[in-house]
Formats: C-alpha cells, structure tokens, sequence
C-alpha cells in the first residue's frame, strides 16, 4: 500500500567540538542547503519538514524547532519534531520517509542536529535528582558494564574492542566532514589511551560534537526526475522496550534482535549477511560493533567479535561496517541516527568519495538510544523494491 | 568603514529554572522503608516478579506493583565496572567501582558501590552486602548504603545470571 | 488515505497537582482503559506514539520512562514526538496511512505543578535574541490580546464571556478543573494580571495525562465501539518572531482549517485549544465557524489547561460528543508555541 520513497537530497555540516562560527541557525541551514543543493531543490518545493534532536537541556531551549521554523522554511508548513533518544536522528528519517510513503506529501525535508558547545550537556545529563542518587557516571558507566557482560558470556578476546576503534579512527581519515581525525592512529595508541569506564578506553568511546545533517526524501515521481540518483528506501522499522525489567537482555536487547529481523523481512531479504554491502550502525563505544554484529544477525549468538577480528568489517571486507569513521569519530548526539542513515545513502548513490564501498547496492542504516532499548533502521538500495 | 570588529561567537544567558520532584506512590513507600534501614522490593500484580525500587510498574506487563516485601540486603553481582573519569553527579574518589548487584529476592539488580575488595578481586558472580551509614545518618535515600562488600560465600555460577545482566 | 477512526479515549482528572502519583502511575490506568475499550488486544496495537516535553519534567529524556506504563512487552513499534500529544496522534495517522499497522496507541502525559510553566516558556523562545528579554507566556500572550483589542476585533467583555462559558461548561465535565458559574460584570471589575489579561482570562495550571487508541475501518468496527472517523488532519506553522506575524489573525489555522476540510460540512461542535480567552475568538474566525457552533462543550483550555494534553485532549473531548450523540461533525484543534505559532485542525464524523 505504502507509495515508493526515496532519499534525493543529503547534506551534512562539518562537525568539531564546538562550532562556534555559526549559531543553531547557521549549522541546521548548513545542513539543510546542503541536501536542498544535491536534490536541485529550492526551500518552496519541500512540502513538509520534521526535525529530530535529543534532549532539548543540550541547548537549553524548549522546542527550539519552533524558534528555527524560518530557518527551515517552515512558515505556513507541517512540521514535526521527533525524540526517541539516541536513536531520534534514525526514527526522524523514517517520520519523514512516512509522511511520502503515506501519500500525504511529496518532498519532505529533514534535518537532525546538536549543538552541545550552547549549553552544557553535562549538566543536562547529570541533574542530581533527588530521591535517587545514582552511581551510574553517564554514559559510559551505564554501557561498560554492559561490555563486560558481552566479554563474559562471548568470550571475545581482550583486544576486540581497539581493532573496531583502529578500523573506525582509519574510516574517519577518508570522511573530509567528520570530527574526530588521527592521522597517526595505531593499535598501541588506542591500547594506551587512558581507562575511562575499565574495560572501555578513552579511544574506543565517541566524542562529542556540533553538527547536523538533513535529507530530501521524495516521492516516486520525484526521485525518477532526479539528475542525482535516489537512494530507494526499501524498508524502515523501530522497536521499543522499557530500560528496566525483571528479565531484560540489556546485552542483547530483544528490540534489536526483532526490529532487524522484520526489516529484512520487510525488504525481502533472507541472509543479511550475503545481501547487504555495507552497514552503517550506531557504535558509540566501539565494543558495541560485535554486539550488534549479533544483534543485526550478522553473526551468530557470541561471535560478532569474529567479524571484527577476521576483518569482515573492515573497508574490504564482506560486510563493511561504519565506513564514515562511525560514531565513534563524529557524534552529535541528536544528528548522530541521521548521519547513519545518510552514509548508507551515500553508499548506493556512489556519493561516498574515498570511503565508497565499490559497487554497494543495498546497505543498513542503524542507530538506537536510551539504554539500548529505543532501535530504529532502514534498508536503501539502488534500485526500488520490487 | 569602521573599525575591524571581532565576530560575536558566544552570548550568555543565565536560566534558572526551579522544579518541585515528587517520588510517586511506589518509589515514596520505598523511601520510606530505607529511611528505616529496610529495602522494600514490590512485586508485580500480573507476574509477581519483585522490583527494587519500584516506581510503580512492572515494565513487561504495564501492571501496578502492589505488593510490598523486605528484601535482604545480600546480594550477587551481574556486572560491574570501574570508573576513573568524574562525573557531575557522582562524589566519589576516582577510581572506583560501581556494580549491577541482585538482591536475594529481587527480579532487577541496581547500581552500587564496591568496596572491601581490590578491583582486580571484582567478578560476575561474587556475593556481597551491603555496608550501612550509620543510623544516624539515615535518610529518605538509597545513599543509606555507603557501599557493598564481598562476602564468604561461593560464588553464583554465570549460568544462573545470564537472565539479570 | 484509509479511514480512521477514534475508538477510545481517556483522561486523569485534572488537577492543580498530581503529588503523590509519578508519570508512570497517571498513565497506567488510562492507557489500560483505552486498550480495554477499545477491544483491540493489547499486543495487537500496532504501533505507540507519545508527547511530552523534558522542560516540564525538569529533566533529559523524561518520556523514556512513561513506556513502562505501556507494556512494551515484547518489543512495540513506537515513537515520541517533543511536542503536544495531538501531534502524536498525527504521526501515528500517517503510520497508518502508510498500510504498515492498522491501529495505534496515542499517549502524552505532563506536570506543570513542578516548576514555573509560565517562566519556563519563556525558554521556548529564540536563545539570541527574545529569550534574553525574558517574555514569559502570559506576557507574550497579553502582547496578543492587546493587538486584537486594538484592531477593535473583540473587547474585554468579549473575552470574559468566553471564559464565563468555558467555566460554565465545564460543569458538567467531571475532569475538568475550573469550573463554576461567573457573572461577566464581576469578572470585569477584577484588577488585570498583565494587562490587558485579567485571571480569567488565563488558564490554570494542571497536571494531567491523556490517552487515545485510533483503528482503520475494518479493525475500529467492532460492535461494542462506536467509532467517532478522523476525517481531515492538518497541521501549520507561523513565523516565531512576534513582530513579523499579525497577532490579530492565525494564519496557520486558516490553512490548517482548509487542508482539514472543516468548510466542507456543518459543524455542530468545536474543542478549540485556546489558553487565553482572546485566542479562542483568533481561533473561531481563523476556522469560519458560524454563532452556532457549541464551543468547547468541556469547558477547553480554560477549565483544565494540562499542558502537552491539551490539545489531544480537545480531540478527545470532541469525540465523546460525538460518540456520545451530541454531535454530528465536529472540528478540534491543538496549539503549540508562543500565541498559537502552531496550529493542528482535526474534523472528525461519527
């Protein structure tokens, strides 16, 4: 029933630490022109517009889309505005993607973004609730010890979790916008790098960055007319479960496990491994490759880490994995989802320079949030589904 | 033309903003209880599995957790990890080590301190308790437990875990 | 586009403030009512959309915990809209439209009672160069009134009876909050809040949860439901800066109103999102709504004003009267943002 849609236009900012040359304004519009310059469109052509951000306490404005609505040519139009933590840049896209597939519009624009640098997201992060102090130090204290549990029960060598940050930090040299860029990069750099959350080093976690990406999904029509070529979108899927329960695999979240196999299902795919080319996925700390190795099923139950190890992931390997550097060299946290979803775009419209997989025809984009809880993904290809 | 001028790249604005928390129904009868040195588990109306603290709910089933129990404060750690970067809200001195621990009795393990133990001697599995403020400086807060420390009992097999962690 | 339709709706009380319950404790029983009610097993609902905002709740990523109110178990299909929950409804139509699920659970929950709403609003402005200034809502909102009383388009007395209706109808609305019989001339003597808003022309502060299930045809008809149909949905946007837009008129509801296709039949009802008792008669004009039209049945934003339910709520609320037999078509509307920047319109038939 759904109408055929297709990813037309992508922009993204540069990102860094602190992009203090343009305001929330300039880096969305940065952004924004970017996609609308690669679709050959003008702002009066987008029908519609749906923003996607994490938690508004990073820049300290409630809503802030309302405040942006001119600068995303919003005024007279639909917007929405999408948070489903971590992974919102990935289930914005797919809003957007819905409002074409539904038939309600044609030519939506959408753009995800974060500009910690214009408040302080620490703070926001860590508000000292009462009632219930808790020993979890952010992030990284909530996730290591979930490594540690994949460590145990997969019996992963030690050392898996610098090979994916070594394969990612050499990804990212080849991705002229992403943050995060060493060029003298080694094994024993990472391997050496302080421990932050033992077992998770300081170079095997993200950073944090300014930045934003957008895209023009288009209606059938529209991505025919095209002079650039689509990225046809196969299928989308998100899954949600809650963050505690008696019970719950938070190393290998069920959500997961079921949200990639009914996206497969969906894009007529019977062995991920075998037909899709590249995955772009959401690693913020780059153990979490082998898991959701496993989780995507990629892998069987306790050997993603093989994957990584035997160099599957790697650029020339069978399955690329995180060919942009990932989020391990660029993350701002509410575009992070949507810069995902682009790169495996990028991929099968051939647009991905020096990190171009030859001849990738069908790729996987993923991101998730909260604590491991919140998934959303889709599967672009080349062609339309048939 | 005027003078050359530096671009305007930061403004401040100081927000302030003030809110008022209440706990809930579940979580302020579990206050209450650690207030008296006792950790209150509740458990499920649909599943019966025991939360600790509940916050009202049994997350598989949308259920109220209803029934209250005094859990004991022996438990088994399901993971755990060792932090040497600060974070805001945490004032501990760094390094230190924080665990995923399984009340006996519990269906959900939270977040403590381990201490009483080298980090090296830390494991999946090990059994600790909870070491205790004293009275006097009890509040409505989980802060009543200073920490956690190993115990002389065998160790759970992983096995047996796998479910919590 | 499928058809669509409400086939249960339910809401807290509302109350100046929930103390002793937790978001997760409001939610629970008026999300098992709408699934009870609807008939549709719960883990057949395709797909959860909720709306909330973290600036309410005071801290980051405050809806992650209303899913354990759902039962997201196993795994749902859902998502979360930073906005009121009748834009929640909205994505969930379109999922619907787009033939992945047939049925959808809407949910949006919010506790004003815990910080300073009107000061807090004041975030929700542009950081450069307005937030600095400090407008908080009522503020902004009297800004509003001021140029319409100007223009001449309606007076204060006008905008006390629209709050003496509101409040009179709300009588008969066991969860509303303010409700009671006011005489306009005392209401008129009172002294004014920000001029020229006097109390009654502002809402009242509430704690408050509201929640929905909407179902195509074929699943809405299940003969203990009487299906109220969405059968126009549309949402707009006007500029943010107050200075560039005509506060006397919402240019966007207008156009919301037409892409909703509320002229295309005689309206019996409306459920307008109007905080401010000038916004209502902004609203009224903006949707051509002729002197017969019954406004706000349930008393509106003035009698319970939970802030992102409100605007899920006049949806809600409309749909009783339909389902209920005191209406035939009627049309509901949500705002968001300073004077009704954003506007969704929604006509629903029984």
């Amino acid at each position: 029933m759904a109408e055929h849609a297709a990813v037309i236009g992508i922009g993204q900012t540069d990102f860094d630490a602190k992009r203090l040359d343009v305001s929330q304004v300039g880096l969305i519009r940065e952004a924004a022109e970017r996609a609308l310059a690669d679709a050959e469109l003008d702002w009066k052509d987008i029908d519609a517009v749906v923003v996607g951000k994490a938690p508004d306490m990073f820049e300290g404005v409630m809503m802030p889309e309302l405040f942006l609505a001119e600068a995303l040519g919003g005024v007279g139009k639909p917007m929405l505005r999408v948070h489903t933590a971590g992974s919102v840049g990935g289930s914005t896209a797919i809003v957007a993607a819905n409002l074409v597939q539904s038939g309600v519009h044609e030519r939506v624009l959408t753009v995800a973004y974060e500009k910690q640098s214009e408040s302080n997201a620490m703070w926001a992060l860590s508000i000292k609730m009462p009632f219930t102090p808790t020993m979890v130090a952010g992030a990284g204290g909530f996730f290591a010890p979930l490594i540690r549990g994949y460590m145990e029960r997969s019996g992963a060598p030690e050392d898996t979790g610098i090979r994916v940050a070594l394969k990612d930090r050499l990804n990212a040299l080849k991705n002229p916008v992403a943050h995060i860029k060493l060029p003298d990069v080694t094994f024993e750099m990472i391997q050496n790098s302080p421990m932050l959350w033992d077992p998770v080093r300081y170079l095997e976690t993200c950073p944090s960055s300014d930045g934003a990406c957008a895209l023009v999904i288009g209606s059938e029509k529209h991505a025919r007319a095209a002079s650039n070529p689509p990225a046809w979108i196969h299928a989308t899927n998100m899954k949600t479960e809650p963050t505690m329960f008696a019970g719950r695999d938070q190393v290998m979240p069920r959500a997961g496990l079921e949200c990639s196999a009914e996206l497969y299902k969906k894009a007529g795919i019977s062995d991920p491994r075998k037909e899709i080319d590249c995955a772009e996925i959401y690693v913020p700390f780059s153990w979490f490759e082998p898991m959701w190795m496993e989780n995507l099923h990629f892998a069987p139950q306790n050997q993603g880490w093989k994957m990584t190890y035997e160099g599957a992931t790697a650029l020339d390997g069978d399955l690329p994995v995180n060919m942009s550097g990932g989020v391990l060299s660029t993350n701002a946290i509410g575009a992070s989802g949507m810069v995902r979803f682009a790169e495996a775009a990028m991929q099968v419209r051939g647009q991905a320079g020096e990190h171009q997989i030859e001849g990738a025809k069908k790729a996987l984009g993923h991101a998730y949030g909260g604590g491991s809880q919140y998934f959303s993904m889709w599967i672009v290809a080349d062609q339309p589904l048939q | 033309m005027s003078e050359e001028r530096e671009p305007v790249t930061r403004i401040i604005t100081p927000v302030r903003v003030e809110y008022t928390y209440t706990p809930g129904i579940a979580s302020e009868r579990f206050l209450r209880g650690v207030r008296e040195g006792k950790l209150l588990g509740a458990a499920c109306d649909s599943c019966g599995r025991v939360y600790i603290p509940s916050r009202g709910a049994c997350p598989r089933c949308a259920s109220p957790t209803s029934e209250f129990r005094e859990l004991s404060d022996k438990g088994t750690v399901i993971t755990f990890c060792v932090v040497r970067v600060p974070a805001a809200n945490i004032d501990v001195p760094l390094p230190y080590c924080t665990a995923n621990i399984l009340l006996d009795g519990a269906d959900i393990s939270f977040t403590g301190l381990i201490q009483g133990c080298p980090f090296e001697d830390v494991r999946i599995g090990m059994r600790v308790q909870a070491v205790w403020r004293p009275e006097s400086e009890w509040g409505f807060g989980i802060g009543n437990i200073e920490h956690f420390t190993p115990i002389d009992e065998p160790d759970v097999p992983f096995a047996k875990l796998k479910e919590y962690s | 586009m499928r058809d669509v339709a409400i086939v249960s709706y339910a809401q807290t009380p509302y109350v100046r403030s929930e103390r002793d319950r937790n978001e997760v404790e409001m939610l629970m029983p008026i999300i098992d009512e709408v699934v009870k009610k609807s008939g549709i097993p719960r883990h057949d609902i395709g797909f959860t959309c909720s709306g909330s905002t973290d600036y309410l709740a005071g801290q980051s990523f405050s809806f992650v915990m209303a899913v354990d109110a759902v039962g997201a178990w196993p795994p749902i299909k859902e998502s979360h809209v930073e906005m009121d929950g009748a834009w929640a409804l909205y994505e969930a139509w379109i999922k619907i439209q787009c033939g992945e699920v047939d049925s959808a659970l809407i949910f949006s929950f919010g506790r004003s009672s815990m910080g300073e709403t009107a000061e807090t609003m004041t975030l929700q402005t542009d950081p450069y160069t307005m937030a600095p200034l400090g407008p908080d809502a009522i503020s902004m909102a009297a800004l509003q009134a001021r140029s319409g009383l100007d223009a001449g388009l309606y007076s204060e007395r006008d905008m006390a009876e629209v709050a003496a209706r509101n409040r009179r109808n709300a009588l008969t609305n066991p969860e509303a909050q303010l409700a009671g019989e006011f005489d306009v001339e005392a209401l008129l003597e009172a002294p004014y809040r920000v001029s020229p808003l006097r109390d009654h022309d502002c809402p009242p502060i509430t704690d408050g949860a509201a929640a929905m299930v909407i179902a195509t045809a074929d699943v809405a008809r299940n003969p203990s439901n009487k299906p109220v149909w969405i059968r126009g949905i549309d949402h707009r946007l006007d500029s943010h800066q107050l200075g560039s837009r005509d506060l006397t008129r919402s240019p966007s509801t207008e156009l919301a109103g037409q892409k909703a296709g509320v002229g295309a039949g005689k309206i019996d009802i409306a459920e307008l999102h109007a905080p401010f008792t000038h916004q209502e008669i902004i609203l009224k004009n903006a949707l051509g709504l002729d002197e017969d039209v019954r406004i706000n049945p349930s008393g509106g934003a003035l009698a319970a004003n939970p802030m992102m339910s409100a605007g899920l709520a006049r949806i809600g609320e409309a749909s009783r009267q339909i389902a209920g037999g005191a209406a035939k078509r009627a049309v509901a509307h949500a705002t968001s943002g300073p004077c009704l920047q954003q506007n969704l319109v929604c006509v629903l038939e029984g």
